[in-house]
């Protein structure tokens, strides 16, 4: 699983990333939070208000800062929500 | 009945039995009006900004993105300016907004619209305008921010500039409409909620400030102190407010009611609005960042065609008012 968060260097940005470092520890997710600071890199993710987290390349939360129970939230329901994506997969197959 | 009634009691209150000050004189005078207008300039903020906020979360950038790439030129600047009121602008947001909007497929004079509208109709100008100014000098500041802005992405779009945008800008292009996440009610109220506490954060040293110097001016300085300088049949003047908002932007907020002061002592009205027109719209903090994305020429155009419109603007309103 991808996690990056994405934001030009303001300091919402900072915090958000701060924040998404410390919902994956305390989920126990063996991943690195990704920092994204590059303007266009952010926009070709289709996204243009800061700060945001994108997981697997979809953004996720944008524009907003919130509270690290909502991203630890995000979070575990994408990693339920793609087992079931993979099922689904496997069934359409 | 006046809605602030309440405030100018609560103002009245404070000014003459709290702290004793006798009525009538210029220290009372300035004192009630100094707490009667942050008190209603603060109620006004944390409201409007709120209401603003919950709209907000159902049209963020993304989706007013999504809206502009499909209409045609003259609708699409019509709505890249409506739309633009809704949206918070800081310099730092202008480069993702320039090359998310340019990359979409959004004309580039649709894109200055929203460049134009978006700082300078903003919610904390409004409220201090409605706050100290009335409802109709707002209304006009509205109705004239959006024509300078409809028309300036009109004269930009038909100028065919797309030479001067940086060539990098083009060499990408993305997908604009991505999915964007699901609010729940609660979370509108909440984000508009952190948003509002966060402006108000921001601003209210300058409001105090602001309200503070006017307070003084408004007690102290005698009524037409100014208008030998800068009444309406100066024609100097309203080209020289624009000079001066220039470089004013970071501090828009203390700088209204201090203007408001500053007509009551003979500046006119257009010659006002001119000014705080120059102070929102034209930035020289956003004209240094939007250099990563343009050439400095088309920036001078930019800035010169809302120049020209707010200083057209100016003397209309000192014409006829």
């Amino acid at each position: 699983m991808k996690i990056q968060v994405l934001g030009s260097g303001c300091k919402k940005c900072k915090e958000l990333y701060e924040r998404t470092q410390k919902a994956v520890e305390s989920i126990g997710l063996d991943t690195q939070v990704e920092y994204i600071t590059d303007v266009q890199k952010i926009v070709e993710m289709g996204v243009m208000s800061s700060p945001a987290l994108a997981i697997d390349g979809k953004p996720i939360i944008v524009g907003t800062l919130p509270e690290i129970e909502k991203i630890k939230q995000v979070i575990s329901d994408h990693i339920s929500g793609s087992d079931t994506k993979i099922d689904g997969k496997k069934c359409s197959c | 009945m006046n809605i602030f009634y309440p405030i100018q009691l609560l103002a009245d209150w404070l000014t003459y039995t709290v702290f004793n000050i006798e009525s009538e004189t210029l220290l009372a005078n300035a004192v009630n009006f100094f707490i009667f207008d942050t008190i209603k300039v603060l109620v006004l903020l944390s409201v409007i900004i709120f209401v603003v906020s919950i709209i907000r979360s159902y049209l963020p950038p993304e989706k007013i993105r999504a809206i502009l790439s499909h209409k045609n030129k003259y609708v699409g600047n019509i709505l890249a300016s409506l739309l633009g009121i809704i949206t918070p602008f800081c310099s730092c947001s202008a480069i993702p907004l320039f090359l998310g909007f340019i990359q979409a497929g959004v004309p580039l004079g649709t894109t200055f619209s929203f460049l134009v509208a978006s700082p300078m109709i903003n919610e904390v100008a409004l409220v201090l305008l409605l706050g100290l100014f009335g409802w109709k000098i707002a209304l006009m500041y509205i109705v004239s921010g959006l024509i300078i802005s409809i028309f300036s992405g009109i004269i930009i779009g038909k100028m065919k500039v797309e030479s001067l945008v940086e060539s990098f800008v083009y060499q990408s292009t993305i997908k604009g409409n991505i999915d964007l996440p699901k609010m729940s009610q609660k979370e509108r109220i909440i984000y508009a909620r952190d948003y509002t506490l966060d402006i108000l954060d921001k601003v209210w040293i300058y409001v105090l400030f602001g309200i503070g110097v006017g307070a003084w001016i408004h007690g102290y300085v005698p009524a037409d102190f100014l208008a030998q300088y800068a009444s309406a049949d100066k024609w100097y003047a309203v080209p020289l407010a624009v000079l001066i908002g220039i470089p004013l932007y970071s501090n828009a907020t203390g700088i209204i009611p201090l203007v408001s002061a500053l007509t009551e002592k003979g500046v006119s009205i257009g010659t006002t609005l001119a000014f705080m027109m120059s102070v929102t719209a034209l930035s020289l903090p956003e004209f240094m960042i939007l250099k990563k994305v343009m050439k400095i020429k088309l920036i001078l155009i930019f800035a010169g065609i809302v120049g020209i419109g707010i200083i057209f603007t100016g003397y209309l309103f000192n014409m006829f008012l």
